[in-house]
């Protein structure tokens, strides 16, 4: 399976099951969109007629592509096979340990986000805030479950942390104390909309979260839009300076700035670059997750435009980084020399085993999305995980039994994409979202661009 | 220049020999 596309001036060509990458000329371009199912004689036919304009390429040049698409066929770099197939279904036998726990430490929130997904905060349910006897059964389940594993992860999430902000003190000085006895690595990690940011919150958050996501929509118009009080007042010009203060207190780097875009800024990377010329480096943005019937939810007929804007984005970075004034952005992060292994690229992202939310009384959830829906309750933090049939079939969701991944040239650098957006949209959590799989295919293709273009700076 | 320049990428192959040792973090963002 090879995808072929153009971007930014580029002929790129993905093998999707070796992961090779090739940059190529027009012509190659042309002979290996052919090479599969056309006679090599059709073929030169075809090109020199394609290419009669041009003298320099001769029948000689295209039998010199032919050559060197069999050496890349030869070395499984090109037109490989699938050899993985077998490898996905061993998966429940597998043994896995939980690595993270994202914690609800507040269903409550200081703002009233139109489009959040936990419903200002308090997942459908009562404004509830995590006790400290909770959080700390919560680090213990933890550690018991990990096995070997050393590097744990706790995410403070809501709601709005910084709501229970005592509470989470105390809980990283626990875990501070049961990482020393366990021999583990505990790294606490803080999603924050940044109305209680003060000084000595971020004194505390730089000295013990590993990272911090601070939540901002972009321009001030697009941000006041959905991120208001619960009055109704916009929230931009009282976050931006704290975040701009937090940035710089972390040397610009383990943060990110966060958005979310919509259906009404469909030309979110004016966004992007927005926050980018506010001066910070570390930046997401992520589409809006909500049924269709809001109004505010991204439809099929956003998906043209919202491709155009990843690809703006990507030709921007190129130019910034070029005179000195790059930043990241999530998604285009991509590492192609040491990304993850193929067990984790068709096992996804852990939900359900690996990781698992846990609400302010206690209960297991396969993942933050998954909360709230009794359906998915996977245990509680005293008994552990009690609905191992519900765990296994989270460790058996690959994408061998997504059958739209199937001929998806994606798949190995999705994992399957997000089992809560496949199950909100297809009723399956083996299902996919396609607007999603739309958009990270798109995404793929930028971050993959971006990788040649510094190949050839480089070279 | 060549016609077809190959990037530098994991083998993936490879990796399904040595890999799921777990000790790893969109998955795109690492292996520890």
């Amino acid at each position: 399976m090879i995808h072929r596309y153009k971007s930014n001036g580029y002929n790129i060509i993905i093998d999707g099951n070796s992961g090779a990458v090739h940059s190529v000329d027009a012509l190659a371009y042309d002979i290996i969109g052919m090479y599969e199912n056309t006679p090599k004689d059709e073929i030169v036919t075809q090109m020199l007629d394609k290419y009669k304009d041009q003298p320099d390429i001769t029948e000689s040049d295209i039998r010199d592509v032919f050559a060197d698409i069999e050496e890349l066929i030869d070395k499984k770099k090109l037109f490989s096979k699938d050899a993985f197939a077998p490898v996905a279904f061993d998966f429940k036998k597998r043994q896995s340990v939980v690595k993270a726990l994202c914690l609800h430490i507040a269903h409550d929130c200081n703002l009233a986000c139109k489009y959040c997904f936990a419903g200002k905060g308090e997942y459908c349910g009562e404004k509830s805030l995590m006790s400290f006897e909770v959080g700390r059964a919560a680090i213990d389940f933890l550690i018991a479950a990990s096995g070997t594993r050393r590097n744990l992860e706790v995410d403070f999430f809501g709601g709005e942390p910084l709501m229970n902000l005592e509470v989470v003190k105390r809980l990283v000085a626990y875990g501070r104390e049961q990482e020393a006895l366990h021999n583990k690595n505990l790294r606490f990690t803080l999603t924050t909309n940044g109305i209680l940011l003060d000084e000595q919150v971020m004194e505390f958050a730089n000295r013990e979260m590993s990272n911090i996501v601070l939540s901002l929509d972009g321009r001030r118009e697009v941000h006041d839009r959905f991120r208001v009080s619960r009055s109704g007042r916009g929230s931009y010009d009282i976050i931006l300076p704290k975040f701009k203060k937090m940035a710089a207190l972390r040397n610009h780097r383990n943060y990110y700035i966060r958005g979310t875009y919509t259906h009404f800024n469909t030309d979110f990377a004016c966004d992007i670059l927005h926050m980018a010329d506010l001066g910070f480096r570390e930046i997401s943005m992520e589409p809006v997750v909500a049924p269709p019937s809001e109004p505010y939810a991204l439809t099929e007929q956003d998906v043209a435009l919202l491709c155009e804007q990843y690809e703006l984005l990507a030709v921007e970075m190129l130019k910034r980084s070029k005179k000195g004034e790059g930043f990241n952005f999530f998604h285009y992060m991509i590492d192609l020399e040491m990304g993850p292994c193929i067990i984790k690229r068709i096992s996804g992202c852990g939900v359900g085993s690996e990781y698992l939310a846990v609400t302010p009384t206690g209960e297991l959830y396969p993942c933050h999305q998954f909360v709230g829906d009794e359906g998915f309750l996977l245990g509680n933090v005293y008994d552990g995980v009690t609905n191992t049939a519900l765990r296994d079939s989270f460790k058996l969701c690959n994408v061998y039994t997504k059958k739209e991944c199937g001929d998806c040239f994606a798949r190995l650098y999705c994992g399957g994409g997000c089992a809560a957006n496949s199950y909100h949209s297809s009723g399956d959590i083996n299902g996919t979202y396609k607007i999603g799989c739309d958009l990270h295919r798109k995404r793929i293709e930028c971050a993959v661009m971006l990788k040649v273009a510094e190949a050839f700076l480089r070279d | 220049m060549k016609r077809i320049q190959t990037l530098e990428t994991k083998d993936l192959p490879k990796s399904a020999e040595k890999g799921g040792c777990g000790e790893c973090q969109s998955i795109v963002n690492l292996c520890e």
